[in-house]
C-alpha cells in the first residue's frame, strides 16, 4: 500500500522517536530496522539514511543487514502478500509447484511486487504448519494441503 | 608494551605481547598467506588463507587475527595447512573469473600469485556463479564483480580510512555482492574517485577507467598538437613498474620516455603547481588582509574537493578559488602557450599524468574550462603511463635523461613537493613569508609540516604575525580535522587537505603495492623522500622565483590575483548530496 506523504511524515517522527530511545543501547541497528520495517511495510533510501545518519554509520551498513535478512523489504509490499512456505516439509510435499503456479498467474517473481500493487509473492520458511503442507499463507489467512490447481480460485478472491 | 618469546616453525621469535601470529611470523620473515589482512586497514580472519596451527589448540587458526602468547608453538608449514590453503584458493577460483591474460592485474595479481605458489592446477569445484555485475558508469573507477573475492579491503579502505562508506556488502551467499547500495553505479554514490579502493584490491575487481587509447588516438592524429604534464607524485613512483626501488627518482628518464612517445611539448605539472603557489598565497593574504573567509583550506585534490562539497559544503567558502595544478597548466597552455606558439587552441589536445584517479573527473567538470575549451583533455594514472610505454617499446629504466620544454616546463623545489602531504603547505609558506615580510627565508625547510602523521599542525611566525596552519591527509582524517574546527576547539589560518592518505605520492592512481610489501616498506614514507631530495637539488626552492612563472605574468597575465588570471585560473564549487534522488 503506498503511503500518503502526511502518513511518511507521521510515521517518520515515530521513527525519530524510536530511534533517540534506542540508538544508545548495544546493537542498536536491529531493533531499528525492524521497527523501521513495521512502520512502513519496507526500507526506503530515506528511511535508511535517516537510520544512518542517526546512528553515525555508513547507508552501505544498513543496507547490507537489509539485504542480508530476508525480514527486511526494499520495496513497499502489495495490498496482498502471498507467502509460499518452502520449508523441508512443504518442499517434499510439492510447494515448488505451488510457486511456480502463484508465479505464473501473477506474473512476478518472488520478492516482487504486481505493477497494479495488489500482490506481492514472498518465500518464506516453515510457517509451524507441516501438518498442512504444502501451505500458504494471505497476509493472516492460511491456506494448506495445495495443489497448483487451487491457486487460481484462491487469489481470485483477492482481486 | 611487554614482549612475549614464541616459536614459529621451529624459530624463537620475540616480539611486543599485542602482536598477532602473522606479524611475529613476517618479523621472522615467514610468509603467512593473507587476501583479505591489510596492515592498518583491516584484520578480520575472513578468507582464511592465513591459517596456522597453534599445537595444542583445537583447530586450525586464522594468524591475522590470532594474538601471540608467551611460549606457544605455532607451525605454519604442514600438508595438512597446505591442503587447506589450496583447497580455499579452489573454492575462490571456483567463482571467480579466471580471464587471467585480459585482466589488468595479470602478474601483480595476490589470487594469482597464490594459485602459483600452492599449484593449484585444476578446477575441481566449478559451479553456481555469481552475476556478473561491472559498473563502467564513474568516470574514474571500474568494479568488475566477476574478479571480486570479496576480502572486504575495499570497504574497510573507504569506510574505515577514508570515512565516506560509497560500497558495502549487500545480500548473502552466492548472490554476495560488493558495491554501492541498491545496485547503483559509484557515480550515484557518495564516492570521491580517490580510488583508495583500487590500491587496497588484491585482484582486478578494481580499476581505473583507462584513457589510454584515447591518448594513443590523439597522438596519431595529425590535426592534434598534443602536450603532455606528469604530476609531480609521478617521477618519484614510475619507476616502481619498471622494477626501480620504491621511491627512485626518475623525472629525466620520465621526460625522455614522454619525448619518445611523440609528445609535441612535455611539459611539467610542477610549473602549474608553482603557479597555483602564486594564485593560492596571493588569496591567502587578500583573505588575512581583507577579513576574508579564513581558515583557507587548499583546492589541489580533487577527491578532497568531492568530498567537501559532498560532506562539508559548509566548509566551501573556506575552499581556495584556485584551480589545481594540472588545470591551472592546461589553462595556460591552451591561451598563452597558444598564443605565443600560433596553434589554434581547439587543436591542442593537453593530457595530464596523474597519480591520481580522481583527476579524469575533475578534468569533466564543466567550470574547468575557457571559451568551451576544457583545460585538459585526459588524464592518465601512473599505472596506465607505465603501460603505454612498455606498448610503445621504450626500455624506461635504461633511458638517459632529458628535461621538459622551455615556457612551461621550468619549476622549483616548491612545485616539486605537492606530492607528498604537507608539501602545498610548505610551498606556500616559502612565498606567503617572503612576500608578507619582504625578507629572504632563512631556512625554506618547513620540518613540522612534513610527515605521515594523520594531522600535523604548526605556528608559523611571519616576522612578528603569527599564523596557525594544519595538514591533513585521507579524508578521514580531515573529517576529524574539520569536525575539531566547527565544534570551535580548532582555530587556523590556513589547512592544507589531501584526499588520499599520504597525498599524492600515494594516490588511487600510483602503482598498486603488493599487501605483503606492505608490511615492511611504506610508500607514503619512501616516495615522500624522493620528493624531498629532488627539492633539496634544486637550484630554486620558491615558487616565485620561477622564470618562467614571472614571464607568464609580465607578457600575458599581468597582476597576480589580477583580472586575467582569475579568468583562467580561478574556479568555484558547488554543494552535492550523498544519494541523488
Amino acid at each position: 500500500m503506498a503511503l500518503t506523504p502526511k502518513e511518511i511524515e507521521a510515521k517518520t517522527e515515530q521513527l525519530k522517536a524510536f530511534i533517540a530511545e534506542h540508538k544508545d543501547v548495544d546493537g542498536p541497528l536491529m531493533p531499528i530496522m525492524q521497527e523501521a520495517q513495521n512502520l512502513f511495510g519496507y526500507l526506503s533510501l530515506d528511511t535508511q539514511e535517516l537510520i544512518a545518519d542517526s546512528l553515525g554509520i555508513p547507508v552501505t551498513d544498513v543496507y547490507g543487514v537489509a539485504t542480508f535478512y530476508a525480514q527486511f523489504s526494499l520495496k513497499p509490499k502489495g495490498d496482498n502478500v502471498v507467502s509460499v512456505c518452502t520449508g523441508t516439509a512443504c518442499y517434499v510435499k510439492g510447494a515448488q509447484a505451488v510457486l511456480d503456479k502463484v508465479v505464473e498467474i501473477l506474473g512476478i517473481a518472488p520478492g516482487e511486487t504486481t505493477d497494479d500493487g495488489k500482490f506481492t509473492i514472498q518465500e518464506t520458511r516453515c510457517l509451524g504448519c507441516c501438518g498442512l503442507a504444502p501451505v500458504m499463507t494471505i497476509n493472516e489467512t492460511v491456506y494448506g494441503r495445495l495443489t497448483p490447481a487451487d491457486i487460481k480460485g484462491i487469489l481470485e478472491k483477492y482481486q | 608494551m611487554n614482549n612475549v618469546t614464541l616459536t614459529i616453525d621451529g624459530i624463537q621469535v620475540t616480539v611486543p605481547a599485542d602482536y598477532t601470529i602473522l606479524e611475529a611470523a613476517r618479523e621472522a620473515n615467514i610468509n603467512i598467506p593473507t587476501l583479505c589482512y591489510l596492515k592498518d586497514v583491516q584484520q578480520i580472519g575472513a578468507c582464511r588463507m592465513c591459517l596456522v596451527e597453534v599445537v595444542g589448540g583445537r583447530a586450525l587458526q586464522a594468524a591475522c587475527v590470532s594474538p601471540v602468547s608467551e611460549g606457544m608453538v605455532v607451525k605454519t608449514n604442514t600438508e595438512k595447512i597446505r591442503k587447506s590453503r589450496k583447497t580455499i584458493l579452489e573454492l575462490l577460483l571456483s567463482n571467480h573469473n579466471r580471464e587471467c591474460t585480459s585482466c589488468v592485474r595479470s602478474a601483480n595479481c595476490e589470487l594469482q600469485a597464490l594459485c602459483r605458489e600452492y599449484g593449484v592446477d585444476d578446477y575441481p569445484y566449478d559451479g553456481e556463479m555469481s552475476e556478473t555485475t561491472i559498473d563502467e558508469m564513474s568516470p574514474s573507477i571500474v568494479r568488475d564483480n566477476s574478479k571480486c573475492i570479496s576480502c572486504r579491503r575495499c570497504i574497510a579502505t573507504c569506510t574505515k580510512i577514508q570515512k565516506i562508506g560509497a560500497i558495502g556488502v549487500s545480500k548473502r551467499g552466492i548472490n554476495t555482492t560488493v558495491g554501492s547500495i541498491f545496485g547503483r553505479s559509484l557515480v550515484d554514490s557518495p564516492c570521491v574517485n580517490c580510488g583508495q579502493c583500487i590500491l587496497a584490491c588484491p585482484v582486478g575487481a578494481l580499476h581505473e577507467k583507462e584513457s589510454i587509447s584515447d591518448v594513443w588516438a590523439a597522438l596519431h592524429d595529425p590535426d592534434k598538437y598534443v602536450v603532455v604534464q606528469p604530476a609531480p607524485a609521478v617521477r618519484v613512483t614510475i619507476g616502481e613498474e619498471f622494477g626501480l626501488p620504491m621511491g627512485t627518482v626518475a623525472t629525466g628518464k620520465l621526460a625522455t620516455a614522454l619525448h619518445r612517445m611523440g609528445f609535441d611539448k612535455v611539459f611539467d605539472t610542477d610549473f602549474g603547481a608553482d603557479l597555483t603557489i602564486m594564485e593560492e598565497g596571493n588569496e591567502l593574504i587578500e583573505r588575512i588582509s581583507n577579513g576574508g573567509t579564513l581558515p583557507m583550506i587548499t583546492s589541489c585534490s580533487p577527491g578532497w574537493v568531492k568530498y567537501c562539497e559532498t560532506f562539508y559544503p559548509e566548509f566551501i567558502p573556506n575552499l581556495s578559488s584556485c584551480k589545481s595544478p594540472h588545470e591551472m597548466a592546461g589553462a595556460v597552455i591552451k591561451s598563452y602557450f597558444a598564443e605565443k606558439e600560433g596553434i589554434d587552441p581547439a587543436k591542442i589536445y593537453v593530457v595530464s599524468v596523474m597519480p591520481c584517479t580522481a583527476k579524469k573527473f575533475e578534468a569533466k567538470r564543466e567550470e574547468l574550462s575557457n571559451g568551451g575549451l576544457a583545460d585538459v583533455d585526459a588524464v592518465i594514472t601512473v599505472r596506465e603511463l607505465a603501460r603505454m610505454i612498455k606498448s610503445a617499446g621504450i626500455d624506461f629504466a635504461r633511458l638517459p635523461d632529458g628535461d621538459f620544454d622551455k615556457l612551461c616546463g621550468e619549476s622549483t623545489g616548491a612545485g616539486v613537493i605537492f606530492g607528498a602531504t604537507g608539501g602545498v603547505m610548505e610551498a606556500a609558506l616559502r612565498t606567503v613569508y617572503e612576500k608578507v615580510t619582504g625578507k629572504e627565508l632563512a631556512d625554506v625547510n618547513f620540518h613540522e609540516v612534513r610527515g605521515i602523521e594523520g594531522i600535523k599542525e604548526a605556528e608559523i611566525d611571519l616576522d612578528g604575525k603569527k599564523i596557525t596552519v594544519a595538514v591533513a591527509h585521507g579524508t578521514g582524517n580531515a573529517s576529524e580535522l574539520l569536525e575539531a574546527v566547527k565544534r570551535g576547539e580548532k582555530e587556523y589560518t590556513f589547512i592544507e587537505i589531501m584526499g588520499c592518505p599520504g597525498g599524492c605520492v600515494t594516490g588511487g592512481g600510483t602503482p598498486i603495492v603488493c599487501s605483503k610489501d606492505l608490511q615492511y616498506v611504506n610508500p607514503k614514507v619512501e616516495r615522500a623522500k624522493g620528493l624531498y631530495a629532488e627539492d633539496e637539488g634544486k637550484p630554486k626552492r620558491k615558487s616565485h622565483e620561477n622564470e618562467e612563472i614571472k614571464a607568464l605574468y609580465d607578457n600575458y597575465l599581468g597582476e597576480v590575483g589580477g583580472h586575467k588570471a582569475h579568468e583562467l585560473l580561478h574556479t568555484h564549487y558547488v554543494a552535492r548530496v550523498k544519494y541523488t534522488r
